[in-house]
């Protein structure tokens, strides 16, 4: 496989997510689009009514805002690594084509 | 040659522990705080406990026995750290995340990940509120457990079939991400039984309301995973081979063909 046609590859991959995530948004109406475990909160009341919850979160987000910070944060530190890696194995690749001789 | 008897072991212990029950549908995200009875968190908690410990052991050995293997350990980390912050719509109109262990049980063995995973759980239940510290033992067993043992024993199974490469990644992450969620209806249908049908019943509840919320999501993870391990393919086929990802000596055409 050519290097443009790998790169083709992996557009192809980005783009079948995009359409996967975006589909829903578009074809699924009157959606509010809430956390599944809501909804498994609802699930286990209407098994068992009786059931109290025994232990509250130590710390709930004070907002939805904070609580958007904090997934955006955990996404960008997971997302920057991976870039970085990625980076750095491409950098590191292109010096040993370049030297064949270079150790590893 | 003892990590690999060490995971066949754990592999018949996990067997063992999930056949209780296992009917066939997905579900969704983690058990929240508190919604678990406090017999069930200690059991979960001592359940998921060994496999801990030997991704411990797992991750050390990696690591001494090459210590360039940091850094792809902290990438595969790192992949599962951003891959469950994103709460993505699926067609239920409710939102999910993927789990992203899969990636690192193919490189990494699953009990490595059993590790990982259960960082990422401790940290969204600490700051994010997501999930909970009581339930922290059930939800590792089914993200950090199952997920990458199914994902392993998917991808080893594959190639040993010798399917294409890009499938064995999708199947294994996909079907990780599948019974993950799996995992967590059951466990949530043993705690809290129907009434009447009993834990069948209730399975068959908690399954169904989310049913298909978590197959795009798992074909998307599919896919991402297949895209990282693409890349680290075509920058790092050393690392790959040095972890018997891929066998050592492949063909050119093998080599062109992931």
């Amino acid at each position: 496989m050519s290097k443009n046609q790998f790169n083709y590859v992996n557009l192809l991959l980005i783009m079948l997510v995009v359409l996967i995530t975006v589909f829903p948004l578009v074809y699924v109406k009157g959606a509010d689009f809430g956390g599944a475990d809501g909804k498994a909160q609802e699930a286990i009341i209407e098994l068992h009514p009786e059931y109290k919850p025994w232990f509250n979160n130590i710390w709930e987000t004070p907002s939805g805002e904070v609580e958007s910070l904090l997934f955006t944060l955990q996404g960008a530190m997971g997302a920057g690594f991976v870039c970085y890696y990625l980076g750095y194995l491409r950098g590191k690749k292109s010096q040993k084509e370049c030297k064949p001789d270079a150790p590893n | 040659m003892t990590a690999r008897k060490q995971y066949r072991m754990l592999g018949i212990y996990a067997f063992l522990v999930t056949s209780l029950a296992l009917p066939d549908a997905a579900y969704a995200m983690h058990i929240m705080e508190g919604f678990l009875p406090r017999q069930w968190c200690l059991l979960w908690i001592i359940i998921t406990l060994p496999f801990f410990i030997i991704g411990l052991r797992s991750i050390r050995r990696t690591v001494t026995l090459n210590p360039r293997l940091k850094m792809l350990l902290a990438f595969a980390g790192a992949f599962a750290f951003a891959l469950s912050a994103l709460k993505i719509p699926s067609v239920t109109g409710s939102c999910s995340h993927p789990t992203g262990v899969g990636l690192g049980a193919i490189l990494f063995g699953p009990a490595a990940m059993s590790v990982l995973g259960s960082i990422v759980l401790i940290f969204q239940a600490l700051l994010l509120a997501h999930g909970g510290i009581t339930t922290i033992g059930a939800n590792a067993f089914s993200m950090a457990v199952v997920g990458p043992f199914i994902a392993y024993g998917v991808y080893k199974g594959a190639m040993r079939l010798n399917l294409p490469r890009w499938l064995a990644v999708f199947g294994a992450a996909m079907l990780g991400n599948l019974t993950t969620y799996i995992t967590t209806s059951l466990q949530l249908a043993l705690a809290f039984p129907d009434v009447n049908g009993g834990i069948a019943l209730s399975f068959a509840k908690f399954t169904t309301i989310f049913a298909f919320t978590q197959v795009p999501l798992a074909i998307s993870e599919g896919l991402l995973t297949l895209l990282i391990f693409n890349l680290i393919y075509t920058y790092s086929k050393d690392d790959l081979i040095q972890l018997s990802v891929i066998p050592q000596e492949v063909s050119t055409h093998e080599q062109e063909s992931v």
